[in-house]
Formats: structure tokens, sequence, C-alpha cells
């Protein structure tokens, strides 16, 4: 286990890669995400406060 | 009905915004499941059963996500110029929603390309960073992102903006085979590719089957994204009709 994550020496180099990409890609999905349901909800009050008004 | 009428009413179908919203979402779930399932498979394969490379020993195993973000950066804006094209030419809106919904994501994975490269050049190259060809065109790749986007969000009117983000893609897209053959034209750092050939690829074929479905994850990966980001564009921009009245009243 060590040894996997020792990478043989280049350790700082091979998780610091894959750490900055699966933060990218995570806050990608988070505010990809985010807008889509802060649009719904906001689309959501809209239109039934229309409703209600006619 | 003849081929022909079939292919357009399909054609008209896709387009139809409320049709892809649904179809999108039908859609989303399987590639969110498999997008996870390759990559976990690609992880595993990459980082424990690929053997340690004979010149770089396990340092070589930043191909893994330096290739894929690269090979993605390079498609993601294909995709952005076809779709600004077919958005010019016949003024189908759908086209414009996918372009500008690639536009972030694909800036992120050039900047994925460009970093996890600069850290691979440090122990192999001794440098972070030189200015070859292959390095300065995929730079210029992510100006050009940034440039589209700040373009886009600087101009209010939605069909300019439209508009004038397919020329800058357009114009951009002579980058491509750029970055492409840079590797081949000119005398660079950068080694040339070692996996495109795949008469007789130099890699080993347990090296290679975990950057393949690294590969497919990462497309998948910006599937789901594109999914995501074309049905908020669509309600965005259909906020007034219909379809999505009944859509977010009924739920």
């Amino acid at each position: 286990m060590i040894e996997f994550l020792k990478m043989g020496g280049y350790a700082a180099y091979v998780w610091s890669s894959y750490g900055i990409v699966a933060v990218v890609l995570f806050l990608n999905v988070i505010s990809s995400w985010r807008r889509y349901k802060n649009l719904l909800r906001r689309l959501k009050r809209i239109h039934s406060e229309n409703n209600n008004v006619t | 009905m003849s081929v022909k009428d079939k292919v357009w009413l399909w054609f008209h179908r896709m387009a139809s915004p409320a049709y892809f919203y649904k179809l999108a979402g039908q859609l989303l779930p399987w590639c969110i499941v498999a997008t996870i399932i390759l990559m976990l498979v690609g992880l595993v394969g990459g980082l424990v059963f690929a053997p340690a490379d004979y010149q770089q020993g396990d340092g070589f195993r930043i191909i893994y996500v330096h290739v894929p973000a690269a090979w993605m950066s390079m498609f993601v804006y294909m995709v952005m110029a076809v779709n600004s094209a077919i958005f010019l030419i016949w003024h189908i809106k759908l086209s414009d929603i996918v372009a500008r919904s690639s536009a972030i994501i694909g800036a992120s994975f050039t900047f994925l390309a460009l970093v996890t490269g600069s850290i691979w050049g440090k122990p192999m190259w001794g440098t972070w960073w030189v200015w070859d060809a292959r390095l300065t065109s995929e730079l210029l790749l992510l100006f050009l992102y940034l440039g589209y986007i700040g373009l886009r969000s600087a101009i209010d009117d939605r069909r300019v903006a439209g508009k004038a983000g397919s020329i800058l893609a357009l114009v951009g897209a002579i980058n491509i085979p750029i970055i492409h053959y840079s590797v081949v034209w000119w005398n660079t750092l950068h080694q040339a590719p070692s996996v495109s050939k795949f008469d007789n690829p130099s890699i080993e074929i347990n090296m290679l089957v975990p950057l393949l479905c690294m590969a497919i994850a990462f497309k998948l990966f910006y599937l789901c994204i594109l999914l995501i980001n074309s049905r908020s564009e669509l309600l965005e921009q259909e906020k007034r009709s219909n379809w999505v009245k009944e859509l977010v009243t009924s739920s």
C-alpha cells in the first residue's frame, strides 16, 4: 500500500495531477447541477405566481 | 415516406426543444452510471495493473489523465465549431445551445491538459514549461475558449452573442489541426503520438486499455455535463413557453 502511494518516487507529481483533475471535474458537476436546480426552482416560482394572478 | 423525409423528420424532432429536453433527461442517468464505471475501471487499470514504464517508472501514470484531457480539449472544440457552423448556416438554435454548453467544460479540459502536462514535464524534461509548438498551440486553445466565454457574456442580445461566438469558434478551429500536427511539423520537446498509430501502437496492451477506458470515460463525462447544461439553457431560452410552464408546475 505504501509502495503504491509512493509511486516509485513520483508521488508528488502523480497525485497532484490526479487531484487537480478530480477537483476541476467535480467543480464542473457541482456548478452545472446547481445552475439547473436553481433555474427549475426559479421558473416554478414565477409560473405558479402567474397562475395565481390569472 | 422516403428516407430523406424520415431523416428530416428525425432532425426536426431532435431540434424541438421539448423533445430534446425530455430525451436529455432520459439519457442522463445512463450516462452518469457509464461514466463512473469506466472511470473506476480506467483508474484501477492505470494506477494498479499497468506496469511501470521502463524509462519513466511510475511517473508515466500521469498519462491516464493528461492524454484524455488533451484529446477532449480538441474534441469539445470541434463540437463547438461544427455546431457554430450549423447555427450560422441553418439557424438551428439547438446547435447554438450545444456550442455554448460546451465552452466551460472544454476550457476545463484544456486547463487540465496544460497543468497535468506541466506537472509531468517537470520530472521528465526538467522544466514546467517550454514555448514549443504543442504547448503554445494548446495554450492558444485555452485563450480561444476563454475568449468565446468572455465574448458571449459581454453581449446581452442572445442572437448577436450567438452569431459573434459562432464566428469566433469557427475562426479558432484553424488551431485544432495545428495542435494535432504540431509534434510532426515542428521539432518539439513534446513527444510524438504513441497511441494513434493503431496498426502498430508503441504502447503495451495493458497500458493501452486503461487509457482507452479513461478516454471514453472523459467523453461520457463531457456528455453528462453537456446534457445538464443544455437542459438549463433550454429552460432559460424557453421559459415563457407552454411546455416549460407545464413542466415546472406539474412536478
